[in-house]
């Protein structure tokens, strides 16, 4: 098992906007998108917010629910409504199941509650930003030697046939669609399962052992790496 | 209160009293012009008897006619004057000027002098009528007043009497009917005072008769129920937040002041950062479940349900553990129908039984056996049951009602990981869908089971109270 540092993740920069009215929250929030590289703003009050990121391009929008003077899904909607369609990750103290439905539906692409892990919020940015150039046209993907095609249903690597069960192929599916991005627990728990809510014991982990072992175990070469703090990543190389 | 008493007499009796008032009022006017009509008839009945006196036997006739009538006790009014208004005849010695000028009946009462007056008054009142004969004698027949204004005085003051009579009983009446109202509600009022200076367990004064009071005091005794019911759950909230919440913070407190006191090196900083970040985790996780149970309990939350496949749900949660089943050495039996639709929580469900297979892996599995958990969807006419049964040690059946209650954990699993929440938000969730959790012996082992009523929706409005 390998630690791939956390800064040395992310391959391009994105100019992301924040509109967060706690200014603690906002500016190490800043700071740690800077770190990753990235370009960050930041807008204390919902209009501000709206405003701003209607005038300047953004490829991601961090916006939190409950704001001053216009609230988060009213500057999601009146965004949608003029035609934007920057992805937006909301922020939100209200952490009950049906809170995230309603952000999702009011036209947010991702909901993380608060408090999280920085490293949660890193790796769902990325993945927003990378969403527009998505490779869910793509019907096959490649990691290095590892081959995964999503027709016939068919993994390989270095030639050889790796079998996978129906829920461990759409695991190392959703992996290598983000490869070379961050992919954490959750957003295993989200994306490949559906499920929302926070398991006790760290279910996901035994799936990606399990997974490791078929795609790794006789081929020498790690691929599937751990981020220590944050999740998975899917590199070839090192 | 006392002022709203008098208030409501005083008011009371003014109304009673005008009623009275205009029943007087109406029942004299009635009666004397009922008798004012006899009186007129009578006159009318005499005079025309007079006339035909008058024409057999002439002024002579009439003149002894009248002299005889007029000397009868109790008589009438009679009097024949001339043309010049000189008084031939009759009973009376003056009379009011102008009563003779106009024939036909006199439309008021007039007063006139009587000779061999015995009663002591001179003038008395009288109605008449006036006939004028062919040579110009005028003919005046009338009827005292006296009798029928004694009358209506006395009908006057009976009634009086009657009124003041009826107001003073009704009085009466009102001062004990109020006033046992008004120590009822002293009692409801004093009672009140009671539980607002913060002694909840009292209750308000039902007499079992089933009136408007008792009524009322029902109601607010159930919604005292309620509210003490909701206190006391707040109060264990707050307990369990100051016992569950307090003891990690103390440790997370602990770490950091021991880090900064004996500065470490950069890889046991490292990982005295990574216990504290998976303490806050914890923490944030049971302060999730924490808010998630009161405000079920609290009755607030309205969870989206939709229709979903309870069968999918199941397979795809037990497909989650399977692995980590696996490495437990424990067996995973699923017995699902082919498909149960339900009205439902999606998220919930899955959430509910996550935490039940994680009890199950975490007590019932052991190194060194094979263990068996099984899970198992039912459905009868009026439920769907959910049931999650393991062959570990169990829980002894005095113990089971308690290990649903909040942070409750049985002694041997206090080293155990978790929050003792587990349960606690498994029968939240079975509330929430009008459903209830249940404990059983499986021998050997323990089977939890949610069950919920099958057409969720009607099941909802009942509530969990």
């Amino acid at each position: 098992m390998t630690e791939a540092a956390l800064a040395t993740v992310s391959t391009e920069s994105m100019r992301i906007l924040i509109i967060e009215d706690d200014r603690e929250a906002a500016s190490y929030l800043v700071k740690a998108l800077k770190e990753a590289g990235h370009v960050a703003d930041h807008a204390a009050d919902g209009e501000e917010g709206l405003h701003v990121a209607e005038t300047r391009g953004y490829d991601v929008l961090i916006v939190d629910r409950m704001l001053p003077k216009l609230d988060g899904l009213s500057i999601i909607a009146k965004l949608r409504e003029s035609g934007h369609r920057t992805p937006v990750l909301i922020l939100s103290a209200l952490g009950q199941v049906d809170d995230r439905v309603k952000g999702l539906r009011a036209g947010g692409d991702d909901y993380l509650s608060k408090p999280f892990a920085i490293a949660e919020l890193l790796a769902r940015v990325e993945v927003l930003g990378r969403r527009r150039g998505a490779k869910d046209v793509e019907t096959s993907y490649r990691v290095g030697d590892l081959e995964l095609d999503r027709l016939s249903h068919e993994v390989r690597r270095a030639g050889k046939p790796v079998v996978l069960q129906p829920r461990e192929f759409r695991l190392l599916e959703y992996l290598m669609k983000h490869a070379g991005q961050v992919v954490t627990r959750t957003m295993l728990l989200e994306n490949v399962w559906d499920y929302h809510f926070d398991p006790q014991t760290n279910v996901i982990d035994v799936h990606i052992s399990r997974l490791r072992s078929k795609i790794e175990r006789d081929f020498g070469s790690p691929i599937l790496h751990t981020v220590r703090g944050a999740g998975y990543i899917m590199r070839a190389g090192d | 209160m006392r002022m709203t008493a008098v208030r409501l007499s005083a008011v009371y009796f003014l109304l009673f009293a005008i009623c009275a008032v205009v029943l007087v009022v109406y029942v004299t006017a009635t009666a004397s012009t009922i008798v004012e009509e006899q009186s007129r008839q009578a006159i009318s009945d005499e005079l025309s008897d007079l006339e035909q006196v008058y024409q057999q036997s002439g002024i002579i006739g009439l003149v002894r006619t009248i002299d005889r009538r007029s000397r009868q006790p109790g008589a009438s009014l009679y009097l024949v004057t001339d043309p010049a208004g000189r008084i031939l005849a009759g009973n009376v010695a003056s009379l009011q000027a102008g009563v003779l000028d106009d024939r036909g009946q006199t439309p008021d009462a007039f007063s006139y002098e009587r000779y061999s007056d015995e009663t002591g008054d001179r003038f008395h009142l009288a109605i008449a009528e006036v006939v004028a004969l062919r040579n110009g004698m005028r003919v005046l027949v009338g009827r005292d007043q006296s009798e029928q204004l004694r009358f209506r005085g006395v009908v006057q003051s009976a009634l009086i009497l009657a009124l003041a009579l009826m107001g003073v009983a009704a009085l009466i009446a009102w001062f004990f009917v109020g006033r046992s109202a008004l120590k009822r509600l002293d009692g409801v009022t004093a009672a009140s005072a009671r539980i607002l200076s913060g002694d909840l367990t009292e209750r308000l004064p039902v007499t079992g008769a089933g009136d408007e009071f008792d009524r009322l005091s029902e109601n607010l005794n159930t919604l005292l129920a309620r509210i003490s019911l909701l206190q006391v759950g707040l109060q264990e909230v707050s307990d369990n937040i100051a016992h569950d919440l307090r003891t990690p913070l103390t440790r997370l407190r602990t770490r950091a002041e021991a880090a900064l006191s004996a500065p470490p090196d950069a890889r046991e900083a490292r990982e005295v950062l990574d216990q504290m970040i998976a303490e806050c985790d914890q923490m944030i996780r049971t302060f999730d479940a924490l808010l998630m149970i009161s405000r079920v309990e609290a009755g607030s939350d309205q969870v989206m349900k939709s229709e979903i496949d309870l069968a999918t749900i199941v397979a795809d949660v037990v497909d989650l553990y399977e692995p980590l089943a696996e490495d437990a050495a424990a067996e995973l039996v699923l017995t699902v129908p082919p498909t149960l639709k339900a009205y439902a929580s999606r998220e919930l469900i899955a959430q509910a039984l996550s935490n039940l297979l994680d009890n199950a892996l975490k007590y019932a599995a052991a190194p060194d056996r094979q263990t068996r958990i099984r899970v198992a969807l039912t459905e009868d006419e009026a439920d769907w049951r959910l049931c999650v049964s393991d062959d570990g040690p169990g829980i002894p059946a005095d113990m089971r009602e308690r290990v649903i209650e909040r942070f409750y954990r049985l002694d041997k699993s206090r080293s155990m990981p978790g929050s003792g929440l587990g349960l606690s938000l498994v029968q939240a969730i079975a509330r929430i869908h009008g459903g209830r959790l249940l404990l059983a012996d499986a021998a050997p082992g323990l089977t939890v089971c949610l069950e919920v009523p099958m057409d969720e929706r009607q099941a909802g409005e009942r509530g969990d109270g």
